[in-house]
């Protein structure tokens, strides 16, 4: 693409988005910075989820479709410790180890033995997905479980021009803030993290540098699972756990690593970003095609980049 | 990974497992009291058991409560008809598509909103043949269009834009009053009497499904042997070279999403006619991945395994409650799912080819070993 035709695109995508933004401002300045907060949380969570979900395709090439089902189960196991011990901390760590464990198990006792095959492990996690909310229906019912966040991030905070807003979907930006800059403190600067970049882009020399790749893997897919489990926790403190979830998590995870590229931790947290502004936004002010909104944007980075805004050539 | 490789791990050569078998025009005389050679030639296509099954299909209803009749037979004919462009979709093309069951949704869709439904206000009461007509046209268009965005990606990536599109597709039909009447869907769509024969009976429906079920059964087993069959099968195993021989790869494999799209199409208003009613239920993620689910099931190589995976589907849906509670049904499918992708790729057609080499059939079939 020239620098004139990238131009173009910014001014034909950009020039309506700022002339609507004027105009709801201008409407109702309340409304839209609501809106505005309201789709950074959900991007957080987004990214939150998409993020574990991306470096376990990056590495493995392994569209793990029960990714919404850890998250889930995460939610879960961290309701249940919260709910013994009552503390919220100790209801996160849970998630984020539960689920963990379990993508830890399904890496060890199955896609280890279907690397490469990826149809087969795409639809090995289909039924994984299946059984697993079955399950899950079965242990903890179809009641909708929410738990309260911490009493020191409880309540509203005052902020200008949005006069009351939750403190702790605020807690839950700054956090996913934190965990995005440290997972790509992790990626980048640490040597388990180079091994994991080093993987994405060439397996079979990683292996052939002596490092232990399924060592590697299991570590990757344990992060990734545990990211899901950890974002089971937020979610359910931010809004409410119930059966079905979990596939709105996953379907979340796929649409933002389809924009944002397969594989790349900036990429989820752009598409989770666009996604979260254009389904919070399309509720508040179509909400009849709000669904059809995050299908546009889909559609446009298809067609202008096909493996997504971030993706590389693999 | 490549291309080739995860449509290897999938479909272990639908192609190279079956040569198609060059029909070689020799032109015997005909002897004494012989049918003409194009009867022959037929005749060496068509075997005992072909006979056997047709004829049970054909005499089914007469042995069978109208329970089974309609619950069973025709449902899983119908579904059957879905997975069916699945098959031909995945196995032929390389393309897993899970908007199959959105496909068919719409179709439904169009019939209950050209046709008449409880809904006076939506639908326009048009004449059935040609609200068929019409949601067949446009459903098929719909899935071209589905096949024309989603080409540009592949393996897994298809799954996962189709997945997108066919979940954006159901809210829309969930939130939207004016055209598809949001949660409720419609109502009352009955099947139309035709000549004097009221298709909403339980055998006179069956029948319509099997000769549904059986136009698409063979339109697929024709297809694959003509040249648009052939050169798409070429396409999934190797686009690049396809491509440097002089096919327009893309133009291939959007009219097989076009192809699938009318065969989904079919079963679609077959499946709405089927329940009389069509609610963004029908089209929700479960059933999208059911789709798939009875595709997998049966085995993708072969197009008799969509009808096969949809009849054990039916059939552990109506009969797996009486063994666990209604509740558990999906345990119950989603680990038969499960063990049959881990035991046996191919699903169990492939069980039943694997069992006929190991007992040494005249015409075993070997299948490629698949690379641990």
């Amino acid at each position: 693409m020239s620098r004139n035709q990238k131009l173009a695109t910014w001014l034909v995508l950009g020039l309506p988005i700022a002339a609507l933004s004027l105009w709801a401002i201008a409407d109702n300045a309340r409304l839209y910075f609501t809106t505005l907060l309201n789709s950074l949380t959900l991007a957080s969570l987004y990214f939150l989820v998409a993020s574990g979900f991306t470096l376990v395709f990056g590495l493995m090439r392994n569209v793990n479709l029960a990714h919404g089902s850890l998250y889930l189960f995460g939610a879960y196991v961290g309701w249940m410790v919260g709910e013994q011990t009552g503390s919220w901390v100790l209801a996160v760590v849970a998630g984020f180890l539960s689920a963990a464990v379990v993508g830890l198990l399904l890496q060890v006792v199955i896609f280890r033995h279907m690397q490469g095959q990826d149809l087969r492990q795409t639809l090995v996690t289909i039924g994984i997905a299946i059984v697993l909310a079955d399950l899950m229906l079965w242990i903890w019912g179809a009641e909708i479980y929410t738990f309260d966040p911490p009493a020191w991030i409880y309540g509203s905070t005052a902020l200008p021009l949005v006069e009351k807003f939750p403190t702790y979907r605020i807690a839950v930006l700054v956090g996913a803030i934190a965990i995005g800059l440290g997972l790509w403190w992790f990626l980048a600067r640490t040597r388990v993290g180079m091994m994991i970049r080093a993987g994405v882009d060439d397996r079979g020399m990683l292996a052939a540098s002596g490092i232990n790749v399924q060592l590697v893997f299991a570590v990757t897919f344990a992060i990734g699972a545990g990211m899901a489990g950890l974002a089971g926790v937020v979610g359910g403190s931010a809004l409410s756990i119930s059966p079905g979830e979990d596939t709105r998590y996953l379907l979340a995870s796929l649409v933002v690593v389809i924009v944002g590229g397969m594989g790349s931790v900036g990429g989820a947290a752009i598409g989770a970003l666009l996604i979260g502004l254009a389904e919070q936004f399309g509720l508040a002010y179509a909400p009849t095609y709000s669904v059809v909104f995050t299908f546009v944007i889909m559609v446009l980075a298809l067609a202008f980049r096909p493996r997504g805004i971030m993706g590389r050539p693999a | 990974m490549s291309a080739a490789q995860w449509r290897n791990a999938m479909n272990s050569g639908a192609a190279s497992a079956r040569p198609a078998p060059l029909a070689t025009p020799v032109a015997e005389p005909l002897a004494h009291g012989e049918l003409p050679s194009w009867l022959q030639r037929l005749g060496r296509h068509i075997g005992v058991r072909h006979v056997v099954v047709l004829l049970a299909l054909l005499l089914y209803p007469a042995v069978a409560n109208s329970f089974f009749t309609f619950q069973i037979g025709a449902q899983s004919l119908a579904l059957g008809l879905v997975a069916l462009s699945l098959t031909f979709l995945g196995g032929y093309g390389g393309m897993v598509s899970l908007a199959q069951m959105t496909v068919a949704g719409l179709a439904g869709y169009l019939v209950a909103i050209f046709g008449s439904s409880s809904l006076a206000a939506i639908s326009l009461g048009w004449p059935w043949w040609l609200a068929v007509a019409f949601a067949i046209v446009l459903a098929t268009l719909f899935a071209t269009a589905v096949g024309w965005l989603s080409v540009r990606t592949e393996g897994i990536y298809t799954i996962m834009i189709t997945l997108a599109i066919g979940v954006a597709f159901f809210y829309l039909a969930q939130q939207n009053y004016t055209l598809f009447n949001g949660f409720q869907g419609f109502n009352k769509i009955f099947p139309p009497k035709v000549l004097g024969i009221d298709f909403r009976a339980a055998t006179p429906f069956y029948y319509l499904t099997l000769a549904c079920a059986l136009a698409g059964y063979f339109f697929v087993k024709l297809l694959v042997r003509a040249p648009f069959g052939v050169a798409l099968q070429g396409v999934r195993d190797n686009p690049r070279r396809m491509h440097s021989l002089g096919f327009n790869v893309t133009a291939h494999r959007v009219a097989a999403y076009a192809v699938a799209g009318l065969l989904a199409a079919v079963g679609g208003v077959l499946l709405v006619w089927y329940n009389n009613r069509i609610s963004p239920g029908s089209m929700n993620t479960g059933a999208m991945i059911n789709i798939l689910v009875i595709a997998v099931l049966g085995g993708m190589n072969r197009p008799i395994g969509a009808f096969v995976g949809a009849l054990v589907f039916v059939l552990l849906q109506n009969f797996a409650i009486d063994l666990v509670s209604r509740e558990r049904f999906n345990l119950v499918i989603g680990g038969v799912f499960l063990a049959i992708v881990l035991f046996s790729p191919n699903g169990l057609v492939g069980i039943w080819t694997q069992l006929r080499a190991r007992l040494g059939a005249r015409k075993a079939i070997h299948t490629p070993r698949r690379q641990q």
